[in-house]
């Protein structure tokens, strides 16, 4: 009798297994960890990894176990890793994103599941607006904002006509959209590339040469950037023609600039809603926690997934490690109450940040290697401007 | 439109065409002589880019990069030809294409092992890394000018290659009629194993060509392969003459669309409208213009003359 129900045991230990494993909180990330984009994705890594051990792996009273998902830089691939992370994984969170059209194909997956989705990038304005779900969180900005910091920054510096070179896919729309928003003098020239396959802008800068505008506006994230910086000074065009980009330069493609010794891009203005040298105790934290742990500056991309950690942890505090409680970390997502690398700023009503941007310039730092630096705040507690069509 | 923005979009078509040439090259070639579809071809153009970039860090000169590059290339393409596709000549297209595309995820995958993934850049010296004044108002970049230089010295060299030498003469006759080259007495199979080193070296030195410009990256074979495919098409297989005229055709009506279309569409349609129609259209133009010349001339502008 004894032994016939010995079998009892390890069963009785399977199913008491899951409520012990619920004292994990399991948070999907999506971001590009194959293809030629995989260095912002794993800059991202790098910093949930850096976050993870600066919280001690423990939110509250459970542990965190973060699951990676690859998008391969592709939409489709996206939304693949993001039903595997929602059904397969089944995991209480999915944070990420870099890609505004991995973004725009996945979410549903995620929101439908009645999960809390938190962007680390990608900003479309689609989910700004219209589109904004309750669920759906923004950890950095809306797309449109950063560009229309940048066209405030051309008004104060008397630029009257502008050229616009950016890549036809949803963010570049948003980024033109926005600088031609706040930018008031005249758009003498625009060209929307095939992205990312186009990697060649020299029929676009002939045509730049001609217009010989006061300045030029663009944005190529990853890879782009340096070979667009690099054909910009084979142009001719450094130093005759002013160039403002938005997260086209960044801390990634900064180094290869210098050993390739693209000297055209120092000086170059950016705005952006954060900096390596910005004043926050919890940016001093990450920032040199970063360089002393991979020996390089973070980019705006880990200093958002650093980000996105400190800000479940808070979510999952506030319910005490009860994940299920999605309407109790719902709340405490909207007030924002934790400490961010950009320090204090607040959860518009489309749940997408209210914060400043800043001016940035590229230089040489102290130790003679090429980062920002922070010259001038260009917007105050600035909110996009889609959250007025959000109705929630 | 003024005059001087149109002959520099000429350069611009004219450039890229050059290098669109380099790479179509050897792919007429090897799909004319040995009938083979070789989508490893894209692979050479970024092998020889990363050998490029990674001799010219190395030894501080992009000049001895290239120099050193091109034998190693070539090598990497006969090493390829050696222990994969000797077995594919005989299989049917379907095969060749299965097997090479194989090759081009290898190799992708390859390179993101051994290199960097985001892949690297070529310094260039000072004296290239500029734009120079051609009179009269125009300037153009200093370095793509060098690019239309190699491109066009290349194209006398295989002209005069490809019908002055004996060996020239073997691969046109090859071209025309394989079996009776080989009937003939003459080792095919050592002809195949040099036309297709030298079509990889060709590739490699287009990858080396654009790197300082593009950077190396895993991947950037496959974009420009399908245009040139596209212009050997056009031109014909098997011909270099075709394959030369055809390059510099898509190169420059790609150019010219991606410059003017806009501007064009402007004068019958509204802003937003044309705005929306003229990338999509001009990305359209070389499939377009292959279209009208496959209707016309179905073996292409230039077809070898076979028996």
């Amino acid at each position: 009798m004894k032994s016939r129900l010995l079998w009892l045991v390890p069963v009785a230990a399977l199913l008491a297994a899951p409520a012990a494993m619920a004292k994990t909180v399991k948070i999907g990330f999506v971001t590009t960890l194959t293809t030629g984009a995989a260095v912002i994705g794993n800059d991202m890594r790098d910093a949930v990894e850096l976050a993870l051990e600066d919280i001690g792996h423990k939110m509250g009273p459970v542990d965190v176990e973060v699951i990676y998902g690859d998008d391969e830089f592709n939409p489709q691939k996206g939304k693949q890793k993001t039903e595997k992370l929602i059904k397969r994984d089944n995991v209480d969170i999915v944070a990420g994103y870099i890609w505004s059209h991995v973004l725009m194909a996945s979410a549903s997956t995620v929101l439908d599941a009645g999960k809390i989705l938190i962007s680390a990038n990608a900003g479309p304005s689609q989910l700004a607006g219209k589109g904004c779900n309750k669920n759906f969180f923004s950890i950095s900005w809306q797309n449109d904002q950063t560009p229309m910091a940048l066209g405030e920054v051309l008004n104060q510096r008397g630029v009257k006509t502008l050229y616009v070179l950016a890549p036809n896919y949803a963010a570049g729309k948003n980024m033109v959209a926005g600088v031609e928003r706040t930018f008031k003098g005249k758009l003498v020239g625009k060209d929307m590339t095939k992205w990312p396959t186009q990697i060649d802008w020299s029929a676009e800068f002939t045509k730049v040469k001609a217009a010989n505008p006061d300045a030029v506006f663009t944005f190529y994230p990853a890879k782009h950037g340096p070979a667009f910086i690099k054909q910009y000074q084979q142009a001719g065009l450094t130093g005759k023609i002013p160039l403002y980009s938005v997260y086209t330069v960044d801390s990634i493609g900064l180094p290869r600039m210098q050993q390739a010794k693209m000297e055209g891009v120092l000086g170059t203005f950016q705005t952006q809603f954060w900096g390596p040298d910005l004043d926050a105790p919890q940016n001093k934290k990450f920032v040199d926690g970063f360089k002393k742990k991979y020996g390089k500056y973070p980019s705006f991309y880990a200093a958002q997934a650093y980000d996105s950690i400190f800000f479940i942890k808070s979510a999952v505090e506030a319910v005490n490690g009860n994940v299920s409680d999605t309407a109790g970390m719902r709340a405490a997502l909207e007030k924002a109450d934790f400490p961010s690398v950009r320090g204090k700023f607040s959860m518009g009503k489309n749940h997408f940040p209210v914060q400043n941007f800043y001016l940035r310039e590229v230089v040489v730092d102290k130790d003679g290697n090429w980062t920002t630096a922070i010259r001038s705040t260009v917007y105050t507690n600035h909110a996009d401007t889609y959250g007025k069509d959000c109705k929630m | 439109m003024n005059w001087i923005l149109l002959a520099e979009q000429f350069l611009n078509g004219l450039q890229f065409g050059i290098l669109l040439f380099l790479l179509a090259a050897g792919l007429t070639l090897v799909f004319g002589i040995m009938d083979m579809v070789n989508l490893t071809h894209g692979s050479f153009y970024m092998l020889g880019a990363f050998f490029c970039a990674t001799f010219a860090a190395w030894t501080g000169s992009f000049f001895i990069g290239v120099i050193l590059a091109l034998p190693v290339t070539l090598a990497a393409g006969l090493f390829v030809e050696f222990i994969a596709l000797r077995t594919l000549y005989e299989r049917d297209h379907l095969d060749q294409v299965l097997a090479t595309f194989g090759l081009i995820l290898f190799f992708n995958e390859l390179v993101q092992v051994i290199w960097p993934l985001d892949g690297l850049s070529i310094a260039l010296p000072k004296y290239l890394d500029g734009a120079v004044s051609l009179g009269l108002g125009v300037t153009y970049p200093v370095y793509r000018m060098m690019i239309i230089a190699v491109g066009l010295a290349v194209a006398l060299g295989l002209y005069l290659l490809v019908s002055k030498s004996r060996i020239g003469m073997l691969i046109r006759a090859g071209a025309s009629n394989r079996v009776m080259v080989g009937a003939l007495g003459i080792d095919i199979k050592k002809l195949f194993t040099l036309v297709f080193g030298l079509g990889a070296a060709l590739a490699g030195l287009a990858g080396m060509m654009i790197a300082p410009i593009l950077g190396a990256t895993s991947g950037m074979g496959e974009q420009i392969l399908i245009l040139a495919f596209v212009v050997i098409v056009i031109g014909g297989i098997g011909s270099i003459r075709g394959a030369f005229i055809a390059s510099i055709l898509a190169g420059v009506i790609d150019t010219m669309g991606r410059s003017f279309l806009d501007v064009f569409l402007l004068t019958f349609m509204p802003a937003n409208a044309a705005e929306a129609a003229g990338p999509a259209l001009s990305s359209m133009l070389v499939y377009i213009l292959m279209a009208v010349i496959l209707f016309f001339r179905p073996q292409g502008l230039f077809p070898p003359r076979s028996g």
